[in-house]
């Protein structure tokens, strides 16, 4: 086994891409607050954002395999977590979500997010066959199914959903037969429907998602609520136009009519100010961020790297999906942020710890 | 390193490089969406953009003030505030309207009402939904900014009139336009605007009212004005004066009193209209905000007809008033001859019909009448042969020319033409012939004629003026004001002007109480049935059938600068009750004449320039004639000082 690997033997294009994206973010955080009382906010980002790379350069120098070793261990620690939140955490705008870690407010359920990547790539290296019994499948489920379940209860529907793609993708790349596929998605689609038929969602959704899927559907009907808020958001990407209506200067985004435009409709800020030509970059960014995930991924010395960077491929990749879906109107409300532009803490360390994974299998890639 | 980490490098390259169309699938989805709001629907969401962020707010043109002939404010405006109800999100007001009722106390009902009344609006105008913001509304609108963004206070311009219904008929009032009005405006006018809607108010609506502006503000998410963007300046209305002394009207409110009847002083050789008075009359104050449909049907249907301008619109027969058309008609056709006398034993009778003669103060008859003793004793029987030897078609002739049976071209809405019957009339209206009896009664100002109080005051000053008639009218610089001339003889002239000077200045003449020293003050009295004497003594003596009284006076016996025209509605006999009122307002004419070339008022004129009034301060330039029009109001209407 050799030293361990040197600093060129990180992804410097990865963090490129990273980095120009946290820029992003941290402009239209300036301009989304400046003028208003939340003025200042873009350097609390970009603190965030040093604590996130020096997160994810520490995180990567820690074999990954030792990491992998500790899974068991890890998915105690994430579900006792989940249950203490739920014993003691604060609830902050609503919901159960928060433990207070140092002085600031950390989402257990972010730091889950990471555990169940972990853990699924730990369970999906183990299968030794190139087809995924139906067994295996069920485990796995079990396996995700747990968390899901605790951090549904605080509730927080959006992290929630972010674990499914880590299992939809581990389970695909583990070689999901078809016959299972089809199980899969029937089982998708039924959930997905019954969560849009109120006789049925109205046993398994709470009030206030049930009134984002209606709002969703019907946002005329809701000026005020959700309804407004995704109108509200289309209104400012729209009016942007192709050129955009230049820095600080969109109207919905500095009269306050985008709903929290620093953080879950950052895209929407972002959209208005800087036209489809930002657009353009920022969605090129997070292309090429995930394409270089997969690379990754393909250039992984083995299949439990593989597992690694394709479930934080996973993950980034729905937060961006669902995010920017919803702030063109594809989407009802989630509260779910986009990676590294939206302000928020506990996020921006979720995405560069797992980023911090990748780094970690990158730089392994030739050590035998 | 750990046991199950073997050296396990089968990757599934296949279906990674899947997964990596996925992503690139996926990101160019998302960009269609981009693309279809970004680029083809553009336009309309920079238009939702700019509604979301800018907010119109009419800016209401205050209407042109009324001042009178010598500059005096007659009507003004003072500043109030009403509460509008922004439309752009329709679902949002229906979401709203019971918290906004309940906060500013309208009724649902009501608030669905105004709203259905709008719908052909565009979304984007607002609508006025209470003209009269209390402090509490203000209140409610201010701290529900946020969660009810849809409640604005509008500044308008409220009108104010003199108190008590003070020259009320001919200045009017505005009130909301009607939606035919709308209609009938080509987008000029929105619901809730106000429009002048009878007298001055409305025949000089276009003078008067102004062009409403527009402010353009920025607001924020929750409806706080953060900027400001160009506004469009309100213009505001012409201010207009008019012909009307505000002394003499006053004079004429105070001394027709709380009788029914009207009051109208002209100028004849200019037309000008000095004074107009029709009572009762309705406090335009009280409805100049909104009134309610149930205030509005109980002035409607008051006996009183308050909203009767009686000065133009009260068409009642003349009575003895008309025996100047006859006498001229007389002397001119000389049918019969100047030489003609009657002898009156207080009756007549034709076709086998007894008419009666009214003998003032005398319990038999006038004895043998010529034609100035007729008019100045105003004998019917005198009368009654006349008519019979003229016949109805040279009355008709006579009286239409005088300018009876039109209408005198006032410029005022609504002016009535009162009636001269004729041959030709009963057979066009009625489908039969004339009865000669007929003629008998209209020799005396009864039957079918009717004549309001200002065609009389026209014709009579037209015949004192040797047959000049000047259009009457109220504005001040009225531009082609129409002179009409009916060649009368100038004997003829004398002889009737001799004579309405005698009717005041002769022993017997029927308006001898009414003398004034040092001023030639002719004129003639009527009184005029408004029912038959038979069906009179048949109901008995109610006050409901006692007779209106007119007189017309004018000043001086040959081309009169003022000519007065009263009528008391049952008030009796003409020079008893009508004459006073002319008398008191000849006087008080020539009294401000009389000071005025004395030079005592000078002081006074120079304080009521209407320049130094506009410039100023409104409230104290109209505060003179509130003050000194108080103790008339109290005299008139002591209950209009109990706060309601």
């Amino acid at each position: 086994m050799k030293e361990a690997p040197g600093t060129r033997d990180y992804d410097w294009w990865l963090l490129a891409i990273l980095a120009t994206i946290c820029a992003l973010g941290v402009i239209e955080i300036y301009s989304a607050t400046h003028g208003s009382s939340l003025a200042g906010m873009h350097m609390k980002q970009i603190r965030w954002l040093a604590i996130g790379f020096i997160a994810m350069f520490a995180l990567s120098r820690l074999d990954y395999h030792l990491i992998l070793d500790q899974a068991p261990i890890l998915y105690l620690v994430g579900v006792t977590a989940l249950v203490a939140v739920l014993l003691v955490g604060r609830t902050r705008f609503g919901a159960k979500r928060w433990i207070p870690v140092l002085g600031e407010f950390l989402q257990v359920s972010e730091l889950v997010k990471l555990i169940i990547i972990i853990v699924l790539a730990r369970f999906f290296a183990e299968v030794r066959s190139d087809e995924l019994s139906l067994r295996d499948l069920i485990k796995a489920g079990l396996l995700v199914g747990l968390p899901l379940a605790l951090i549904l209860k605080q509730p927080d529907l959006g992290t929630a959903l972010v674990l499914v793609p880590l299992l939809v993708v581990g389970a695909y790349l583990a070689g999901l037969q078809w016959q299972h596929t089809a199980i899969f998605s029937l089982a998708g689609i039924l959930l997905i429907g019954s969560v849009f038929y109120p006789p049925v969602s109205r046993h398994i959704l709470k009030p206030y998602q049930r009134e984002r899927i209606t709002s969703f559907l019907h946002p005329e009907d809701d000026a005020k609520g959700s309804g407004y808020q995704l109108l509200q958001s289309e209104i400012a990407v729209g009016s942007g136009g192709f050129w955009g209506k230049g820095f600080g200067k969109g109207s919905q985004n500095q009269l306050g009519y985008i709903p929290v435009r620093y953080s879950d409709f950052i895209m929407s800020a972002w959209a208005e100010e800087q036209g489809f030509k930002g657009v353009l970059l920022a969605l090129g960014l997070y292309m090429a961020l995930l394409l270089r995930l997969v690379q990754n991924a393909q250039r992984a010395k083995d299949r439990a790297g593989m597992f690694l960077v394709m479930g934080v491929a996973a993950a980034l990749g729905f937060h961006v999906l669902v995010n920017v879906a919803m702030v063109i109107g594809y989407m009802p409300v989630t509260g779910i942020p986009l990676p590294l532009m939206s302000y928020g803490g506990s996020a921006t360390l979720f995405v560069f710890l797992a980023i911090g994974l990748v780094m970690n299998v990158r730089i392994r890639r030739f050590v035998n | 390193m750990s046991y199950w980490f073997g050296n396990d490098n089968r990757l599934p390259q296949q279906r990674l490089a899947i997964v990596s169309y996925v992503i690139v699938g996926m990101v160019g989805v998302l960009l269609i969406g981009f693309w279809k709001l970004q680029v083809i629907d553009s336009d309309k969401f920079l238009q939702w953009a700019e509604r979301n962020r800018v907010r119109s707010i009419p800016v209401i043109a205050p209407r042109g003030r009324m001042l009178d002939r010598d500059g005096r404010v007659l009507v003004d405006n003072y500043p109030s505030f009403s509460v509008l109800l922004l439309r752009d999100d329709p679902a949002q007001v229906e979401k709203n309207l019971p918290a906004i009722s309940e906060g500013l106390g309208i009724s649902l009902q009501d608030l669905k009402e105004q709203l259905q009344n709008s719908r052909n609006l565009k979304n984007f105008q607002p609508i006025v939904i209470k003209p009269e913001a209390s402090k509490a509304d203000v209140a409610f609108i201010e701290s529900h900014r946020s969660d009810i963004p849809l409640l604005e206070m509008l500044m308008v311009h409220r009108r104010r009139y003199l108190p008590g219904g003070f020259m009320s008929h001919a200045s009017g009032y505005v009130g909301e336009v009607s939606e035919q009005q709308i209609e009938a405006s080509n987008g000029r006018f929105r619901p809730g605007d106000f429009v002048g809607k009878s007298g001055i108010e409305r025949q000089y609506n276009d003078l008067l009212q102004g062009t409403d502006g527009m402010r353009r503000v920025v607001v924020n998410s929750v409806g706080k004005e953060v900027d400001h963007l160009p506004t469009q300046e309100a213009i505001p209305g012409k201010q207009i004066q008019l012909t009307i002394d505000y002394d003499l009207q006053q004079v004429a409110e105070q001394a027709l009193s709380t009788r029914e009847g009207a009051v109208v002083a002209l100028d004849p050789r200019s037309g000008e209209i000095l004074a107009m008075v029709s009572h009762p009359a309705p406090d335009p104050n009280d409805f100049a905000i909104r009134v309610s449909n149930e205030e509005w049907k109980q002035l409607n249907d008051d006996p009183a007809t308050p909203l009767l301008n009686r000065a133009i619109q009260a068409q009642l027969a003349p009575g003895s008033v008309f025996k100047i058309i006859m006498a001229t008609a007389m002397l001119e056709d000389k049918v019969p001859p100047l030489s003609f006398t009657a002898y009156c034993p207080a009756y007549a009778v034709f076709y086998g019909r007894q008419f009666k003669c009214h003998v003032f103060g005398k319990t038999s008859g006038h004895g043998v009448v010529d034609l100035h003793k007729a008019i100045i004793e105003s004998c019917d029987v005198f009368f009654y042969n006349v008519g019979q030897r003229l016949g109805i078609d040279r009355i008709s002739y006579y009286a239409s020319h005088m300018g009876l049976g039109r209408r005198t071209g006032i410029d005022l809405p609504s002016e009535e033409t009162g009636l001269v019957p004729s041959e030709e009339w009963v057979q066009r209206v009625f489908h039969r012939r004339w009865y000669p009896g007929e003629t008998i009664s209209v020799a005396i100002g009864q039957g079918a004629v009717t004549a309001t109080p200002l065609q009389l005051a026209y014709a009579i000053g037209g015949v004192a003026m040797g047959g000049v008639y000047k259009q009457p009218h109220l504005l001040k610089d009225a531009p082609n004001v129409r002179e009409e001339r009916f060649s009368i003889s100038e004997s003829t002239v004398e002889k009737v002007t001799d004579a309405m000077y005698g009717v005041v200045n002769e022993a017997h003449g029927t308006g001898g109480a009414l003398k004034l020293t040092g001023v030639d003050f002719s004129g003639k009295s009527g009184t005029a049935q408004i029912i038959n004497y038979d069906l009179r003594s048949r109901l008995g003596k109610n006050k409901q059938f006692k007779d209106n009284s007119w007189f017309v006076g004018y000043a001086p016996r040959r081309t009169p600068e003022i000519v007065v025209s009263v009528l008391v509605q049952a008030g009796g006999h003409g020079s008893e009750a009508a004459g006073p009122v002319v008398r008191d307002v000849v006087k008080a004419y020539y009294d401000k004449k009389m000071k005025k070339t004395d030079g005592t008022v000078t002081a006074e004129n120079k304080e009521t320039k209407p320049r130094d009034l506009s410039s100023a301060a409104p409230a104290a330039a109209i505060q003179p004639p509130l003050n000194t029009r108080g103790a008339a109001v109290a005299l008139r209407e002591p209950q209009s000082e109990d706060p309601r």
